[in-house]
């Protein structure tokens, strides 16, 4: 099994929570779960980010594999994607980064479908040979923004073989059958879509993830909110309302593109991250301790 | 050929952000009550607009001056004489009309030649609609008349800055804004590309052509032609072109990509100097289908490259990449100098200026005719008025042998 239910354990209570002490590295409730894109600007850099992000309080980190055509992403990101490739960022380096990360928490590898479906040489693989190898290197899951439920079941097949989950994203638009069917495939975390549209931050938090967590409130699986967090206030706000973790990208790529832009040091670009990280995963926390215990989760 | 499940063969498919696929899923649902079963009499209504609003039905010409250089019958179906100047009208009409049905209230498009983006405007005026237009910033410098005939008709065109400025960028950010405004809007494709229901409503929105083309030239020749070309960038008119044919065992499709300058690749750079992904590409996914794209080993996509810009795209429809691994269709290139050649040749000869998209296809014929049968038929798909700025600066910077003389023009005409 990934590790990735340990992360969400004491939000959700039971047997993870008592076999798992030390699984949220902020000590207390909800899961912080930022992303960066890795090899932004370049590969060594980007190790100390990702380091720094678990320092400020990162219960999971979601590991973007830049992909040329990022369709899901706002400009933020884009640029982020733009970076990594130039900086000579492919699926190979993005192995033998996760092999040198110095992280105890559960990585997702966050990515668009044809980096994974191409990988390895083995054309009867995919795309198995991908998944294989996010084992070994050891990640827990995987989200995939241009995979809906409809096409996934060859690398859901090939998750279920290496233990890996795969996360699904349900949108604002995503209500029905459509839920239904999504919500029965999904593994490690659901990821609520704040509102529609791209990646990138928001300087408010909309009231479309009120509705959305609402409508997931019969689905036993952890919620995880993102697109468009920005600052502790969100996240705690997010929180309370019935999230059990929060997703931070833009926000966090916010930093690293104006430390490149201004000739910053990586060390410091990375203690700002660390910084933010915190006030982000504070506010998450802030947020759990307003809510009411859930009835049936108690 | 028409899909139930959005599949051709191991291509197609639905690979698209989650926000989208419920607009997805109603749109399939438009396409098989008012494209397939005529429900409301929406196709009615679509063929007497194609009539009226669009100019239909095009010629079937018989080419004197080529039919003798080839000692062959070439003919040509003139979709450069659809309103607007190419055959993106037949779709752009169709789609923005079911978007009507539809009861969307604002329409998004890309476009790279232009051709797409102008038909759309045009649509969007004659029935009513908000339109905003994604065009590469590369290609709004290469075809500026469009962008003047988009703006003219009311379109808003929104220059996409990332990457080379090309199609393959304006089609994702069109697909970023319909992830915004998925409940109010509808994104008109150009091309037979896309997520399904796009690729298989496309065709059959095109299928006219073939339509048309199959009973002009049955009644002028008495018989199906030998061979069917048709350039291809996502593929849009090559399908139109051949839909009716598919079923005609001894007709021969050839489906004409555009060599740009090398069918090698520069993988270190992640470029490719062509857009022949029909001929070299590899399968993959990229904008919502599973298909034959240009990407590294890596799987990233390249940018591709091609002296006109509505060929200029890294990948090809899916029902296209399918006909071709059946051998149905054949994909064959031509490189860029060829086809302004053939665009030189084919004004100067027939008195048709062809679009640099078109050229393509007559600078095959030029080479190969002698493998292409005792008639041929050609799709001309645009005509050539929006291309003449970059004409003339290639052609002189190139040298093209059988090009007027163009230096009055030299540094005028912008
Ligand atoms: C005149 C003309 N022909 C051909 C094309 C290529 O598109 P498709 O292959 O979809 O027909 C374009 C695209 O803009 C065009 O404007």
């Amino acid at each position: 099994m990934s590790r990735i239910p340990e992360a969400f354990a004491d939000v959700r209570g039971g047997e993870a929570a008592a076999s798992q002490p030390e699984a949220d590295a902020s000590g207390d409730g909800p899961a912080f779960i930022p992303y960066l894109a890795v090899g932004d600007p370049d590969y060594e850099s980007s190790i100390e980010y990702v380091e720094a992000l678990e320092r400020g309080g990162a219960d999971i980190i979601e590991l973007g594999l830049p992909f040329s055509e990022p369709v899901a992403e706002g400009p933020t990101i884009q640029n982020a994607v733009v970076r990594a490739l130039e900086g000579g960022m492919t699926p190979t380096r993005f192995f033998e980064f996760v092999e040198e990360l110095d992280v105890d928490v559960p990585l997702v590898c966050m990515t668009y479908y044809n980096l994974i479906y191409r990988y390895g040489d083995d054309d009867a693989n995919r795309p198995r040979a991908f998944v294989e190898k996010a084992a070994e290197v050891g990640l827990d899951g995987f989200v995939v923004p241009d995979l809906p439920a409809e096409e996934a079941d060859p690398l859901r097949e090939a998750c279920d073989e290496f233990d890996l989950d795969l996360v699904f994203i349900v949108a604002p638009t995503t209500e029905g059958e459509r839920l239904e069917r999504i919500m029965e495939q999904v593994s490690g975390y659901v990821y609520v879509q704040a509102r529609l549209g791209v990646t990138g931050a928001r300087s408010d938090v909309s009231a479309q993830t009120d509705e959305s967590l609402a409508r997931l409130d019969d689905w036993d699986v952890p919620k995880a909110v993102g697109f468009g967090i920005k600052t502790g206030e969100h996240a705690e706000r997010i929180v309370a309302g019935g999230a059990d973790g929060v997703i931070v990208g833009s926000a966090l790529v916010d930093i690293v593109a104006e430390g490149h832009e201004n000739g910053d040091s990586a060390e410091s670009v990375a203690a700002r991250l660390e910084t933010k990280a915190r006030e982000l995963s504070e506010g998450a926390s802030r947020g759990f301790a307003q809510r009411t215990p859930h009835p049936e989760r108690t | 050929m028409s899909t139930s499940d959005g599949k051709f063969g191991r291509y197609g498919g639905q690979y698209v952000p989650e926000a989208l696929m419920p607009a997805i899923e109603e749109l399939e649902d438009a396409y098989e009550r008012y494209v397939l079963h005529n429900e409301d009499g929406f196709m009615d209504e679509f063929r007497q607009r194609l009539r009226d609003f669009g100019g239909r039905p095009t010629p079937t010409q018989y080419a004197e001056r080529l039919s003798e250089r080839y000692d062959r019958d070439v003919y040509l179906k003139r979709e450069d004489l659809v309103h607007g100047g190419a055959h993106k009208l037949n779709n752009a009409l169709g789609q923005v009309l079911l978007a009507k049905y539809m009861g969307k209230d604002r329409i998004i498009a890309e476009t790279g030649a232009g051709q797409h983006g102008t038909a759309t405007a045009m649509a969007c005026a004659h029935l009513d609609f908000d339109c905003e237009v994604y065009m590469g910033e590369r290609d709004i410098n290469r075809q500026r008349p469009n962008v003047f005939r988009m703006k003219i008709n009311g379109a808003e065109v929104t220059p996409v800055t990332v990457g080379r400025g090309t199609l393959k960028e304006a089609i994702s950010e069109t697909m970023r804004d319909w992830a915004t405004n998925v409940e109010d809007t509808h994104y008109v494709i150009g091309s037979v590309v896309g997520p399904h229901p796009f690729p298989a409503m496309v065709r059959d929105f095109q299928a006219v052509i073939s339509e048309e083309a199959r009973e002009q030239i049955q009644e002028r020749a008495g018989t199906l032609p030998d061979s069917v070309l048709a350039c291809a960038g996502g593929g849009s008119n090559t399908m139109g072109a051949f839909a009716e044919f598919v079923d005609d065992e001894g007709v021969d499709l050839y489906a004409v990509e555009a060599g740009g300058s090398s069918l090698s690749v520069d993988e270190e750079e992640g470029v490719a100097p062509n857009s022949a992904s029909l001929s070299t590409g590899g399968e993959g996914v990229l904008h919502g289908a599973r298909t034959k794209l240009l990407q590294d080993r890596d799987g990233q996509i390249m940018e591709s490259h091609s002296v006109s810009s509505g060929l200029d795209y890294a990948g090809v429809g899916p029902e296209l990449a399918y006909l071709v691994d059946e051998n149905r269709v054949t994909p064959v290139n031509v490189d860029d100098d060829a086809a302004l050649e053939a665009f030189h040749r084919l004004s100067r000869l027939e008195g048709v200026i062809p679009a640099l998209e078109t050229a393509h296809a007559f600078a095959y014929v030029e080479k190969n005719h002698e493998d292409l049968g005792d008639t041929v038929l050609v799709n001309v798909s645009g005509r050539g008025d929006k291309d003449l700025e970059s004409v003339i600066e290639e052609t002189e910077k190139r040298g093209i042998e059988n090009a007027p003389d163009m230096s009055m023009f030299s540094g005028g005409l912008r």
